[in-house]
């Protein structure tokens, strides 16, 4: 056994710092998840409660397993053939890798955000309209419209694309792409939206307005963003979790997080030790 | 003595190589480091210099000394022989046989004469030749070997030369092409506008008219026939069993693309994909006689079991045979286009919560539309050129109809038949071969040209 697994084994859940618990219900529930592609252990015995309506940072060196297991969340990772999940995450206390669930429907209502914005090829319209069109969530095409427009309102996008609509979505500059593509997850009106980095492709402008969006989802969405910026995390979440390694080192409010954080990989991380 | 020319090409071209590398070497006193360039590259140089004139002497000198040896042979000879060709050159074949050594029927004074100063220009001649190119290959060894310096720029030099290998190689593919388009349009011009050739027929005649029948003309001379060279039998056959093909190959090949890049695990793919690849390699010869004996035949006995009079060279088999043979283009093209969809995309769409095959419908094939478009064109522009499959399968009447169950005749069908055999090139029939082949040629060229617009419309889809 290394001396990473050994160092994994002894904070492995309850043996990791304690912070304050968190305030409200919990949407989502993770025990003793484990994650391997192929051979590589790639999580190690991760247990985290994300409370409902707030946004819960993922923070970490790079090959942590942050973005792994904000994979999970949506089983995006199904597509991977070489990987394989263990262990329990629950939404809503419903398991999701329970057999007789049906990923389709549990995407439906978990909205993702990629590290590059991925707008599909086609009119800024029919790119907001996709997620409603194949869940049959409109049935006339004043419905679609009416979604179209209000999803593009909360991302902050209408008042720039309003008067072309049907101009191609990849032809917007990356900022307004990747709220083109917030705007696309919030279309199903989901429970839960992932963020993976959504800000790495973006200057700052467009990376403050990306943020100041994510603040005020928070109200109707539970919003789970992973950055390699511990600035944005610090200002744009509640909670914070920092992953090394494979495994969740330590979490608790971000403000505690980033003062006075218990564990020393954590203190060595956010003052830029190393990572 | 081209062979030996040839030794002492390569010897002096590989002593120029040595002599540039060493004279580097030495004037460098041993520190390449002083050098503007490797001496290898002063080595190449040295090479190119030799080479360059060698090539020259060579290609100029052998040509021109066999033009002399002709002339003075041929002069022995009275003026009104010189003067007709087709005696000129049957005298030459005479000479040049009795100067090589072999045996002949009659040999005259006159011909002995004219053999030995052939040899005699020829033999002296070729003598100069390997002098001339020796004395310019060890004079360019010099004169290269004499520029070395430590300053002298011979990377730069010596990449002018690889330059000019490489136009000079590009050349060559325009230049063929060039080439073969003039004499196609000069022959269609001829069959068009030429009043010596007899029977042809004009323009609209030949685009608009309603009946093919070459044959006819051949026989206008003795009856009094009517010409017949109506293109558009030979092009509704061509689009009929190309359109046949189409409706076999582009379903059947693009689901297989899309089974092949989106569903097959990696283990059925890497053993389908190049089974379909194989398709493509088999010969269209093989193709031919499967589709005239086995194909025909059970169209033939399917389609009057059901009460169809089916012919025995029937449009359909050979439609479907293309099909087959299309297939691979398609499937394979399509397969590339649809794996070239950035994964992110898919990504994007499966995060929606959409199904593999709404991700396909939706995302995906938009995507890929324009690619999967110019693979379709390809394979039309490569069905309406095909030759081998049609010339087994479709048979030779010029049949004007739409019916997939009768027998139909090709462009590629008809060139063929007409340039079978021994020919005049005086003649309207073999001449109209050259307007068909210049008919296909502009209309594959047209699909090529579109499916290179869909693709360069398609580079700037995504990113």
């Amino acid at each position: 056994m290394t001396m990473e697994a050994a160092t994994a084994t002894l904070t492995a859940g309850n043996d990791r710092p304690v912070h304050s618990a968190p305030q409200g219900p919990i949407k989502i529930q993770a025990r003793d998840v484990n994650v391997y592609y192929g051979d590589k252990h790639a999580i190690k015995h991760l247990d985290v409660d994300i409370p409902q309506h707030s946004v819960m940072a993922f923070i970490g060196p790079s090959g942590c397993g942050k973005s792994t297991f904000l994979r999970c969340i949506n089983r995006m990772n199904d597509t991977i053939p070489i990987c394989r999940v263990t262990g329990k995450i629950e939404i809503d206390r419903r398991d999701i890798y329970d057999p007789s669930l049906d990923v389709v429907q549990l995407r439906a209502h978990i909205g993702m955000v990629f590290q590059k914005p991925n707008p599909f090829p086609k009119s800024i319209y029919d790119n907001v309209a996709y997620g409603p069109k194949i869940h049959g969530l409109a049935r006339t095409k004043s419905e679609i419209d009416a979604i179209v427009e209000s999803s593009l309102r909360k991302a902050g996008l209408w008042e720039e694309v309003k008067d072309r609509l049907a101009e191609s979505g990849t032809g917007l500059s990356g900022g307004q792409q990747q709220r083109l593509c917030i705007a696309r997850a919030i279309a199903v009106s989901p429970d839960v939206i992932l963020m993976d980095e959504p800000c790495s492709a973006l200057d700052p402008i467009a990376t403050a307005k990306v943020e100041e969006l994510i603040d005020e989802l928070k109200s109707n969405y539970t919003i789970i963003i992973v950055t390699h910026s511990m600035q944005q995390a610090a200002r744009v979440s509640q909670r914070t979790a920092f992953f090394h390694l494979g495994t969740l080192v330590e979490e608790g409010p971000t403000d505690v997080i980033f003062s006075t954080p218990k564990d020393k990989r954590t203190n060595d991380y956010i003052t830029g030790r190393f990572g | 003595m081209v062979t030996i020319y040839l030794t002492v090409f390569a010897i002096l071209a590989l002593t120029g190589f040595f002599a540039g590398h060493r004279r580097a070497i030495a004037v460098a006193g041993g520190n390449t480091r002083a050098l503007h360039s490797l001496p290898t590259y002063h080595g190449m140089y040295t090479l190119a210099t030799v080479v360059i004139p060698m090539l020259i002497v060579l290609l100029v000198g052998f040509p021109l000394v066999n033009m002399l040896a002709g002339q003075s042979a041929i002069s022995h000879f009275p003026a009104d022989l010189q003067a007709d060709a087709l005696k000129r050159a049957a005298t030459m074949r005479d000479i040049v046989n009795l100067a090589g050594g072999r045996s002949m029927a009659s040999v005259t004074g006159e011909l002995q004469r004219a053999a030995a100063s052939y040899s005699n220009v020829l033999n002296i001649g070729n003598w100069i030749v390997v002098g001339l190119g020796l004395l310019a290959g060890v004079g360019a060894i010099f004169l290269a070997t004499g520029r070395i310096s430590l300053t002298f720029r011979a990377r730069n030099n010596f990449e002018k030369f690889v330059l000019a290998v490489l136009i000079a190689c590009s050349a060559v593919a325009i230049l063929t092409t060039i080439g073969i388009v003039a004499s196609v349009v000069l022959e269609t011009y001829r069959f068009f506008f030429d009043p010596a050739i007899k029977g042809k027929p004009g323009i609209s005649e030949f685009l608009f008219g309603l009946d093919w029948n070459p044959q006819a003309a051949m026989r206008a001379e003795q009856g009094n026939i009517q010409t017949a060279y109506g293109f558009v039998p030979l092009l509704v056959g061509t689009l009929l069993i190309t359109l046949i093909a189409m409706a076999v190959a582009v379903p059947i090949g693009l689901l297989s693309a899309i089974y092949l890049s989106e569903y097959a695990g990696p283990r059925v793919r890497a053993f389908a994909k190049p089974a379909l690849e194989i398709l493509a390699g088999i010969p269209t010869v093989v193709l031919g006689f499967f589709a005239a004996l086995v194909i025909a035949p059970s169209i033939k006995g399917f389609g009057e079991s059901i009460g169809l009079s089916v012919a025995s060279e029937s449009a359909l088999a050979a439609g479907l045979v293309m099909g087959m043979m299309i297939i691979p283009f398609i499937s394979s093209l399509s397969d590339d286009v649809i794996n070239a969809v950035p994964q992110s995309l898919r990504d994007g769409s499966y995060a929606m919560g959409a199904t593999k095959s709404e991700t396909m419908k939706l995302v995906i094939l938009p995507a890929a539309l324009p690619g999967i478009v110019s693979a379709v064109i390809l394979a039309f522009s490569r069905a309406v050129g095909e030759t081998m499959i049609v010339v087994m399968a479709a048979g030779l009447a010029a049949n004007l109809t739409f019916n997939p169950l009768a027998a139909v005749t090709t462009i590629t069908v008809q060139i063929k038949t007409i340039l079978v055999g021994d020919q005049e090139f005086d003649s309207a029939k073999t001449l109209a071969a050259f307007a068909l082949g210049f008919v296909l040629f502009f209309v594959t060229l047209i699909l090529n040209y579109i499916a290179l617009r869909v693709v360069q419309k398609y580079r700037e889809q995504y990113d």
